[in-house]
């Protein structure tokens, strides 16, 4: 928990006034996953972590519940309806290669990884057998072809724990995500850590600030009716603050993604989750 | 039609005129973390003031504090500290301090500076070398919470 003094006040004085993360469980069709757990060792500040499901309404959580009626599931089907799609100049679709989808649980929860000296995402093993295999074009980074597919791919992985490789040769960018994480940015002068670290569980005005986990991602966002990548949402923060965001799918971001990863270790895949 | 564009540009003139006084944002002298004289020469206008405060795109102060006064606007963030009562707690010159850059006050605060136009990492290029708020605006936010008082 982490409460201000003045909001222990405000929440004796209000009582049912929303404060810090709510108590409810997830079930989704029917199966539990994790919400909270104890924050892993390398996180300094936090003690417990909690996923952004726990800090929306009910409304919002109620449709992350069932997969009939997460809006996040029509894009899923599209993501099924491409992975059978043949593309490009050999012929192939995911499916020419790829047996079966479901080959891919566990995949998101290892994401993002060292591959050849570089961090490779989500995006861009999807991108590498397109343009590789397939002979077809790039998707672009957040565009709705892209998030289908990152969705249909992360559902296989869904209630399996987050658990990405931090040593070795993943400890520089895990290390430049971190001084990503903690350095203020923008006219705001605001670094995720103000938000995510300090603040999350109180309100900013009509948001209640989680602490920006990645687990649930792509996310369906009732606010612009689609799927959103992690680097989109990134972006946002970025923009709110007044900052100019990094660019999508390049070197900053996907050391940033590696850092949050690794603070959500231990919180299941919920992908795809329903956010405000 | 005439006298209207002739008040317009009048008031133009007036306009950059005061601004030309104001102290600039890298001159504001803080003496341990307040500022004693208005940063326009002027005392400032509280109703504008608290229009500033609410404004999503000015002060948005209520982003992080909720205020009784303002309880017509929704959704008060609680960040900050409550802003009820904040006249008897701080003088003006802390008050003009604490607005102009809190962080000469509250060290590391994720409060924003709202009278600083340097020094930023990254700002977006329409806020370049920009203020988050006018010096005019400053002074008419400090006149607003010298208002809020404990009744
Ligand atoms: C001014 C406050 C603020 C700052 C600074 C900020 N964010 Fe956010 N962020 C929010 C709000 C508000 C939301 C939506 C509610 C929530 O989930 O917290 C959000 C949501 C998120 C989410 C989605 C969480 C979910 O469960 O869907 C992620 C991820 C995220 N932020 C990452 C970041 C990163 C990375 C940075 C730094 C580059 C950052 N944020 C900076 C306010 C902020
Ligand atoms: C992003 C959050 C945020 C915003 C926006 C913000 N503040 Fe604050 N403010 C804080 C925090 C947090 C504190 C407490 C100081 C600390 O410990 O960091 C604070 C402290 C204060 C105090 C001292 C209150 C007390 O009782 O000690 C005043 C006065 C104040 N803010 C006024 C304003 C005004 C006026 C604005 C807008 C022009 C504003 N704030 C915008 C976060 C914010």
């Amino acid at each position: 928990m982490n409460l201000k003094p003045w909001i222990a006040i405000a929440a004796i004085s209000l009582s049912g006034a929303a404060f810090a993360q709510d108590s409810s469980s997830l079930s989704v069709e029917g199966e539990a996953l994790l919400t909270e757990t104890a924050a892993p060792e390398h996180m300094e500040n936090v003690d417990t972590i909690y996923s952004g499901w726990r800090f929306r309404s009910g409304e919002t959580q109620a449709l992350q519940t069932d997969d009939f009626d997460n809006p996040a599931m029509i894009f899923v089907d599209k993501g099924i309806d491409l992975w059978a799609k043949v593309d490009g100049t050999e012929g192939k679709s995911c499916s020419s290669c790829h047996e079966d989808v479901a080959d891919f649980a566990g995949l998101r929860t290892t994401l993002p990884r060292v591959e050849d000296a570089g961090l490779v995402t989500m995006e861009n093993l999807v991108n590498e057998c397109r343009t590789e295999r397939m002979g077809a074009e790039a998707w672009k980074y957040s565009k709705g072809n892209m998030t289908a597919m990152t969705a249909l791919i992360g559902l296989q992985s869904r209630g399996m724990a987050m658990n990405v490789a931090i040593d070795g040769d993943a400890a520089p960018f895990w290390e430049k995500g971190k001084e990503l994480y903690y350095t203020r940015v923008g006219q705001l002068d605001m670094s995720c850590s103000n938000c995510h670290e300090d603040n999350y569980g109180t309100m900013i005005r009509a948001d209640h600030l989680s602490q920006g986990q990645i687990n649930g991602f792509p996310t369906y966002r009732l606010k612009n009716a689609k799927l959103n990548s992690i680097h989109g949402r990134f972006k946002g923060c970025m923009k709110n603050i007044r900052a100019t965001p990094f660019a999508e799918g390049g070197e900053e971001f996907k050391a940033l993604e590696l850092y949050l990863a690794s603070r959500g270790e231990g919180l299941v895949v919920e992908t795809p989750s329903v956010r405000n | 039609m005439k006298n209207v564009l002739g008040a317009a540009i009048f008031a133009a003139l007036i306009a950059t005129t005061a601004s030309a006084e104001d102290v600039k944002p890298m001159e504001v002298a803080f003496v341990d973390g307040t500022v004693e004289v208005s940063l326009t020469g002027k005392a400032g206008d509280a109703a504008e003031g608290r229009k500033v405060f609410a404004n999503r795109k000015q002060g948005n102060c209520l982003a992080c504090h909720t205020n009784a006064d303002l309880s017509e606007e929704s959704f008060h963030g609680e960040v900050g500290p409550p802003m009820d009562g904040v006249a008897g707690r701080w003088s003006e010159a802390e008050l003009r301090g604490i607005v102009t850059n809190s962080k000469m006050m509250f060290e590391g605060t994720i409060m924003p500076a709202f009278y600083k136009d340097t020094g930023y990492t990254r700002p977006l290029d329409d806020f370049a070398g920009k203020s988050i708020l006018t010096a005019q605006q400053v002074e008419d936010v400090v006149a607003y919470l010298m208002t809020l008082k404990e009744e």
